[in-house]
């Protein structure tokens, strides 16, 4: 027993470290120029990308409720956190809180009357309320309306991404690990059943919507204060359907599959760069090929853990 | 055995996608060679080639290319052939930024592009950052080269299209002189700083002309049905209409109020100008409709004549405007690294603040103090479907 806790606490030790050393790692890299001004921008994407699909993996992965509204929060994340630090030049922890508060806040709104519907109408609900979002958004004044804000400070750093990314898989990876966790699979494998065993669904279908909306919101704090640039259009059904992309390249109900689909789709659309027009062809070829072949997604619904990696090293199957 | 197959088809699929990847970073090294050794000028194409506004952003790279081919075949600036970089922005500002960024690792002396305002405003940081020139062929907001919170103006931002104000002002100017209208509807696009901008000053110079705006109604992008608000609109009988918007939802809607049987004149921007309006709307609904451009492929000037003969027989196509501002912003650029002596970004900049009496495809242009053109505007009619020029309006 007490050889078993020693144990697990030195995984968790290697674990930080080796967050911590890709962390200075690459802040090394940054600070030196190793890493060009390109490659910075795309580091950025990636992270924010993380985060979007690591967020969405859990409604539309670990809850199955299929959302295409996620953009809508990242738009509330975004606005809000601009207005707290822009406006009345709050200072950029407050811009972060207050960007997830407000989106969860929506997720809260959003989620109560929509999580009654089941798949395809969910489906049209969450969309359409991702729209009203935006053109609310539009409409508003204060906020320059389709204009959007121009010349937005940029507070986004290496630091602030790499760490709320990681916050952002941990709260994830934990949560389902946990007993709401176990509740919130049993709804997405049979909602009726998961009813019967006592389980209230609504309250952790809600719940999971809170928390996937509340880190859409600060995948918007991140991009707001680095693009320099936000307007509502920037938050359409488009980009939703960009998150959906990766969650289900990844595989759904994979977190690993959702960081891994991130990571591939952002380096896929740099590397396409180049190709100018023919690049979005390619693009939709290469995600078609590998929806054929791997219809569940790159990890299906397998992570990869501690436990995985002590199995290749220990060579057992 | 099937899944082991089948395990084998993804690991060799992953592999290739991997392969693709680096094949295309391995790409762009590659290109940095011939502008290290400075035989070629390189300059980038950053415009919108996938997304909502592609069809603007590939006719201002058609324009662009066959401007840069026609330097490089009569021998080059200061002796050295120009490099077309051409990228696709999605029409997004994110991947603007990132585009330019891109470019500006394979040190490009200058950027055409993107198109639309928002999409120029996310690659500004990036261009300001590295000190690069950026040519706008058609960013119209006010705010793309000039920093509304500073009033200064951005030193590397510059555009050859006149802006939003001009437009709303000369077709009220045309409206009020020209049709004699005493009164006008306003149906615009309230979902864009564009068609909002338009409508704003439209009706500040048609007030100003002793006119009156009887309707103030708006759409947003990617309506579809208009007929409730033209309904309404045709119940206050104006003498004209002004519908600042994009072609997408301008085309159905002049087709709506045609059937509604509303017969005024109509105008709008030259977010009006694409082949189409007129597959969209049919020409007879068209007739009586006019809008404000840049230039016309109908113009008699000797240049537009040789650019559009040159651009026909390299593309089979009529230019548009898009097309003719994408041409211009090359030859600015060659104008100016002429002028500099020099094809170093921060004196094309230089060059470029100081170009006067440009002699363009889409008008004589001078650059004032806030990086913006002073040029005339076209008014073309839709006649049977064919956009002829109706007048030309100096400011």
């Amino acid at each position: 027993m007490q050889e078993k806790k020693n144990k697990s606490w030195l995984s968790f030790l290697l674990e930080v470290i080796v967050l911590v050393a890709l962390f200075t790692l690459v802040q090394y890299a940054l600070t030196v120029g190793l890493i060009n001004q390109s490659y910075q921008i795309n580091l950025v994407t990636m992270c924010i990308n993380i985060i979007l699909a690591v967020s969405l993996n859990l409604i539309n992965g670990f809850t199955g409720q299929l959302s295409l509204g996620h953009a809508g929060f990242m738009a509330v994340g975004a606005y809000v956190s601009v207005i707290l630090t822009n406006f009345m030049e709050m200072p950029f922890i407050i811009g972060i809180l207050g960007g997830c508060i407000a989106a969860g806040i929506a997720g809260f709104i959003i989620g109560v009357p929509t999580l009654r519907l089941k798949g395809d109408y969910l489906a049209i609900a969450t969309l359409a309320f991702g729209e009203i979002i935006r053109v609310v958004l539009q409409n508003i004044d204060y906020v320059n309306g389709p204009a959007g804000i121009v010349g937005i400070t940029k507070l986004t750093s290496w630091p602030w991404l790499y760490w709320t990314a990681i916050i952002t898989i941990l709260v994830i990876v934990n949560l389902m690990n946990s007993s709401y966790g176990r509740a919130i699979i049993s709804i997405r494998e049979d909602e009726v059943a998961s009813e019967l065993m006592g389980i209230n669904t609504t309250k952790y279908k809600v719940l999971a919507f809170i928390i996937g909306a509340m880190f859409a919101g600060l995948a918007g704090v991140m991009y707001a204060h680095y693009f320099y640039i936000i307007k509502p259009d920037t938050f359409s059904f488009l980009r939703s359907f960009d998150m959906v992309v990766m969650v289900v390249l990844g595989g759904l109900g994979s977190t690993t599959g959702a960081v891994i689909a991130a990571i591939f789709i952002t380096f896929l659309t740099f590397g396409l760069q180049k190709y100018a027009a023919m690049r979005m062809v390619i693009y939709s070829l290469i995600l078609i090929i590998v929806m054929i072949y791997r219809p569940q997604g790159l990890m299906g619904s397998k992570e990869l853990s501690r436990k995985t990696f002590s199995r290749i090293w220990s060579g057992k199957k | 055995m099937i899944i082991k197959r089948n395990k084998m088809l993804a690991l060799l699929l992953a592999m290739m996608l991997m392969m693709s990847i680096v094949a295309g970073c391995g790409g762009q090294a590659e290109e940095e060679q011939p502008a290290a050794d400075t035989a070629t000028i390189p300059v980038g194409i950053n415009v919108e080639l996938s997304g909502a506004v592609a069809s603007y952003g590939s006719n201002a790279r058609d324009g662009a290319v066959l401007a840069i081919e026609e330097i490089n075949a009569a021998g080059g600036v200061l002796g050295q052939q120009l490099e077309a970089l051409e990228r696709d922005c999605k029409s997004t500002a994110d991947e603007a930024l990132s585009v330019s960024a891109a470019l500006a690792g394979e040190n490009i002396v200058a950027q055409i592009g993107p198109l639309t305002s928002g999409n120029v405003a996310g690659s500004t940081p990036i261009m300001m950052e590295n000190k690069i020139p950026l040519i706008a062929p058609a960013a119209t907001a006010a705010n793309v080269t000039v920093d509304e919170k500073t009033g200064e103006t951005r030193e590397y931002i510059f555009r050859v299209c006149f802006i939003d104000p001009f437009q709303g002002t000369l077709m009220a100017q045309f409206a009020a002189d020209n049709l004699q209208a005493k009164t006008a509807a306003i149906y615009a696009d309230t979902s864009s700083d564009y068609g909002k901008g338009l409508a704003e000053y439209f009706k500040e110079t048609f007030t100003e002309k002793g006119g009156t705006i009887v309707a103030e109604e708006g759409f947003v992008s990617g309506d579809r049905d208009f007929n409730a608000t033209l309904t309404k609109i045709r119940g206050t009988n104006p003498d004209f209409i002004y519908v600042p918007g994009y072609y997408q939802e301008v085309a159905p809607l002049i087709k709506q109020a045609r059937e509604l049987g509303i017969t005024a004149p109509m105008g709008g921007g030259d977010g009006w100008d694409s082949p189409d309006m007129v597959s969209v709307a049919g020409g007879d609904a068209l007739n009586s409709t006019y809008f404000t451009n840049h230039y016309s492929s109908q113009d008699t000037d000797p240049k537009v004549v040789a650019f559009v003969e040159a651009f026909k027989s390299k593309y089979n196509k009529e230019p548009d405007a898009f097309a003719a501002l994408g041409y211009d912003c090359v030859q600015l650029l060659v104008q100016a690294i002429k002028d500099a002596n020099s094809a170093e970004p921060v004196k094309i900049t230089e060059a470029l603040a100081s170009i006067t009496d440009f002699e363009g495809v889409t008008g004589k242009m001078t650059i004032d103090e806030q990086h913006n053109p002073v040029k005339a505007g076209v008014i073309i009619e839709f006649k049977d479907g064919v956009q002829t020029v109706n007048t030309r309006i100096q400011p």
